[in-house]
């Protein structure tokens, strides 16, 4: 039987930054709204460069980083194998084609922008754009129950993030560091009431 | 003029700025690299600002040019931060699109490899665990703005409600692809949305 080391918990490395680039441009083009699921399955389903642990991992740690997850992950597990050389294969391999794609779209599309059936069916899509915005953070709320935050502290604070940044246009970055801060602070102060500080 | 600034001012023509200057893509360029260090729950919580910069305070897109940037981006595969390509791409070209593009993924980048090389070990202290948790509600709040947002061109609308009702429905209780929301969409909106 062959086994990895650490009882078969590990999964087998890319062999070279070009297949590494190959991996991620292959996801990549397989990811219709929504890279991420298509990740799992690849790198740990039909590659095995990663046990589901490993990538449970992976993820869980670029979701804390800033910056779009998958790109996060590309780049994270590209420079554990091959460095920045790794690093920069993955990246590339995940943008570079759907890039060319979204542009060659675009340009198709500017081409008939002026005919008003077109307008009107970018319009259309566009409000479900919106709709599938708005059902991640439908799905983000179910997670709330487990948030040390607690439900009603959680509500304020989504609520307040809304006007002000949706509704009253504030920046951003005021936003964040402020709600922010006082957001984790809070959570900070109600694990380590409850005992999760260990 | 020397004959060397001319010839600056024409790579620029070549490369599509449509009448931006340099200042302009710098500006657009650090405001995206900010908005990278702020996107702890992902590329599309930064859209609401995004959108107040390129919409309202610049005025280098319109509402239905924001929008459909992002429509665009999601009907064509791949990871949904290209929206910001497309914006860049259309203020000012090639440039535009370096800046928006490279400037939304420099920062994130740089702190990532950094992370990964050196900050793994600390990867469960309560003070990490807390801003994990502190950021879910202000993702959740930024997601909602951004929903919001899109809507901007279409709000009078009455069939903008339904589709975006429906697309919540639809995403959450079935497993059923976004792209034949994305379609129905299309659909809807060619027909009632002119």
């Amino acid at each position: 039987m062959p086994e990895a080391p650490e009882g078969g918990r590990m999964g087998t490395p890319p062999r070279s930054p070009w297949a590494l680039y190959l991996a991620f441009q292959r996801l990549a083009l397989q990811g219709f709204g929504g890279v991420l699921p298509v990740a799992h399955r690849e790198l740990v389903d039909r590659l095995g460069w990663l046990s589901p642990q490993e990538f449970v991992e992976l993820l869980a740690l670029c979701q804390v980083l800033p910056g779009p997850n998958i790109v996060n992950l590309a780049l994270m597990f590209g420079d554990r194998h091959f460095g920045v050389r790794g690093a920069l294969a993955a990246a590339s391999g995940l943008l570079t084609a759907p890039l060319l794609i979204v542009l060659a779209v675009a340009t198709a599309y500017r081409g008939v922008a002026d005919v008003p059936v077109v307008t009107g069916a970018l319009r259309g899509m566009g409000a479900v754009a919106a709709g599938l915005v708005v059902s991640t953070a439908v799905k983000l709320w179910g997670t709330l129950e487990r948030n040390p935050i607690g439900r009603p502290a959680s509500v304020v604070l989504a609520i307040s993030t809304w006007v002000t940044v949706g509704w009253l246009r504030w920046p951003m970055v005021w936003v964040v560091l402020g709600l922010g801060s006082a957001s984790t602070a809070w959570a900070w102060w109600r694990m380590r009431r409850a005992g999760l500080d260990r | 003029m020397t004959a060397g600034a001319t010839m600056i001012d024409s790579l620029w023509a070549m490369a599509g700025l449509h009448g931006h200057g340099l200042a302009d893509v710098l500006q657009l360029a650090l405001h995206f690299m900010m908005l990278s260090l702020l996107a702890i729950g992902g590329a599309m919580t930064t859209a609401p600002d995004m959108q107040r910069y390129l919409v309202q305070d610049r005025g280098w897109l319109d509402a239905d040019q924001f929008t459909s940037s992002i429509a665009i981006a999601q009907v064509a595969p791949g990871p949904n931060i290209l929206f910001a390509a497309l914006m860049g791409w259309t203020v000012a070209g090639m440039a535009g699109l370096v800046a928006t593009l490279g400037g939304f993924l420099l920062p994130s980048s740089l702190t990532t490899l950094a992370v990964g090389r050196y900050g793994r070990s600390r990867a469960d202290a309560l003070a990490l665990r807390a801003f994990t948790a502190g950021m879910v509600p202000l993702t959740l709040g930024l997601l909602l703005s951004s929903g919001w947002v899109l809507t901007a061109p279409t709000r009078h609308e009455w069939s903008t409600p339904l589709l975006v009702v429906g697309t919540v429905v639809v995403m959450v209780r079935t497993r059923l692809s976004p792209l034949w929301m994305i379609a129905l969409g299309a659909i809807v909106g060619a027909l009632f949305m002119r």
